[in-house]
C-alpha cells in the first residue's frame, strides 16, 4: 500500500503543512470575515425594514384612529345641528300655531261682541216700534189714547223679562 | 510501493509521484518534491479560495447562486459549532471551517477521475487529527491547568473502581487522533479502491460490462455522499473535543 511508506511522508507533511496554512489564513482573514459581515449587514437591513414596517403600520393605525374619532364627531354634531334645527322648527310651529290660535280668538270675539250690538240696537229700535204699535193699538181698542209714559213703562215691563 | 507487471493494481491510484522535480515511476520522492499530492491540495486551496472569495464578492444582499453556497457552508458551520459547543464555540469557528473545507474539497477533488485522493493517505489524515488532538489538549489545560486530568476520572465512579476506569479513560482519549484519522483515511480508500475494482470488470465482461458500469455510476454518487459525511463528522468530532476541553465532562 504506498500509504504505508514512509519515504512519501515527508513531502505530504510539507506539502499539507503549507497549503493547509494558507487555507487558515485565508479563509480566518479574508473568507469569513466578509461573509459575515454579508449575513450582518442583511440582518440588519431585515431588521431595519421589519422595523421600518412596524413603525408604518402603527402610523397607520393612529390616522386610522383619528379618522374614526372625527367621523365620530362629524356624526355627533350633525346630529345635534339636525336636532337642533328640529326643535327650532318645532317651537316656530307652536308660536305660529298659538298666534293663529289668538287671531282666531279675538275675531270671534269682535264677532260676537258684534252680534251683541246688533242685538241690543235691534231691540232698541223695536221698543220704538212697539211703543208706536201699543198706542196705536190701545187707541183703536179701547179708546183710550194712552200716555206715552206709561206705554214706555208697561212695554218695558213686559220685555224685561224676554230681554 | 507499486505493484510491479503491467495489470493495473486498484491501489496504484494511491501513488505518490514526483511533478517537480520530475520523477520516474516509483522513483525517489525528495522531502520537498511537488507531487501529484501537492498539486491537489494546492488546487484545494485555490478553489476554496476562489469559491469564498470570488462568490462573494459581490457581497449581495440578495445572494447569486455562488454566494449562497458559500453562505450556506458558513451557516452550517456555524450551527454546527453553536449546537455541539455553544457560543464560546466561536472562538473556534475558523479553524473548524477550515478543516472542513479543506477535506471536503480533498475528498471532492479525489472524486474526479484521474486525480489524486490527498486524504486517502494515512498521514494527511493523521497530521490533521494530531494537531486536532494536541489543540485541544493544549486547550484543555490552558483552561483548566491541572484540573485537566479530572476528565479521566468518570463522575460518579466509586474509589474501588478508579484503578480500572482510568486507563480506559486515558486509552480512549489517546486514541482519539487514530480514530479520527484512521476514520477519514478508511472511507476514502475503501471508496476508491472499491470503485476501481469494479471498474476494472467492465472491460472484462464485454456486453455484460453494463452491470458494474452500472454499479460505479452508483458507488460514486454514494462516494461523493461519503465525500461530504466524512468531512463533516471530522467537523463535528472536532467540535465535540472542543466541547469537551472547555467543559471537561
Amino acid at each position: 500500500m504506498p500509504q504505508l511508506d514512509p519515504a512519501v511522508w515527508p513531502t505530504q507533511l510539507i506539502w499539507l503543512a503549507i497549503t493547509f496554512i494558507a487555507c487558515y489564513l485565508v479563509i480566518w482573514r479574508i473568507a469569513l470575515p466578509r461573509i459575515a459581515d454579508v449575513l450582518e449587514a442583511r440582518q440588519r437591513k431585515l431588521d431595519d425594514d421589519l422595523k421600518k414596517a412596524t413603525a408604518l403600520k402603527e402610523e397607520a393605525e393612529t390616522i386610522l384612529a383619528e379618522y374614526e374619532k372625527m367621523r365620530a364627531d362629524a356624526q355627533a354634531s350633525a346630529h345635534s345641528v339636525l336636532q337642533k334645527a328640529q326643535d327650532e322648527m318645532k317651537a316656530e310651529a307652536e308660536r305660529q300655531n298659538s298666534e293663529v290660535a289668538a287671531k282666531l280668538a279675538k275675531q270671534t270675539e269682535e264677532a260676537e261682541a258684534r252680534i251683541a250690538e246688533a242685538k241690543t240696537a235691534a231691540l232698541s229700535s223695536l221698543e220704538g216700534t212697539v211703543n208706536e204699535v201699543v198706542a196705536a193699538a190701545t187707541e183703536k181698542l179701547i179708546g183710550v189714547k194712552a200716555g206715552d209714559q206709561e206705554i214706555a213703562r208697561a212695554v218695558t215691563e213686559v220685555m224685561g223679562g224676554k230681554r | 510501493m507499486a505493484e510491479g507487471g503491467g495489470g493495473h493494481s486498484p491501489l496504484e491510484q494511491f501513488e505518490i509521484k514526483s511533478i517537480f522535480p520530475a520523477g520516474g515511476h516509483g522513483g525517489e520522492v525528495g522531502t520537498f518534491a511537488f507531487t501529484n499530492s501537492s498539486l491537489m491540495m494546492v488546487a484545494a486551496l485555490v478553489l476554496i479560495s476562489a469559491f469564498l472569495i470570488l462568490g462573494m464578492r459581490r457581497g449581495a444582499l440578495v445572494p447569486g447562486r455562488m454566494q449562497s453556497l458559500a453562505e450556506m457552508s458558513y451557516e452550517f458551520i456555524a450551527g454546527l459549532i453553536s449546537d455541539t459547543v455553544g457560543a464560546e464555540g466561536r472562538r473556534y469557528f475558523p479553524i473548524i471551517f477550515t478543516l472542513f473545507m479543506f477535506i471536503l474539497f480533498g475528498n471532492l477533488l479525489g472524486m474526479l477521475p484521474y486525480s489524486f485522493t490527498f486524504t486517502s493517505h494515512i498521514i494527511v489524515t493523521f497530521a490533521l487529527a494530531a494537531m486536532v488532538f494536541i489543540g485541544v489538549t493544549v486547550l484543555a489545560i490552558a483552561k483548566h491547568g491541572m484540573h485537566f486530568f479530572s476528565f479521566f476520572v468518570p463522575p460518579g465512579a466509586p474509589l474501588a473502581m478508579w484503578p480500572l476506569l482510568i486507563p480506559i479513560e486515558v486509552i480512549s482519549y489517546l486514541s482519539r487522533p487514530i480514530s479520527l484519522s484512521v476514520r477519514l483515511f478508511a472511507n476514502m480508500l475503501a471508496g476508491h479502491t472499491l470503485l476501481k475494482v469494479i471498474a476494472g470488470f467492465i472491460g472484462v465482461l464485454g456486453v455484460f460490462g453494463i452491470l458494474p458500469f452500472a454499479l460505479v455510476v452508483a458507488l460514486t454518487g454514494l462516494e461523493i455522499l461519503i465525500a461530504f459525511l466524512q468531512a463533516y463528522v471530522f467537523a463535528i468530532l472536532t467540535c465535540l473535543y472542543i466541547n469537551d476541553a472547555l467543559h471537561l465532562h
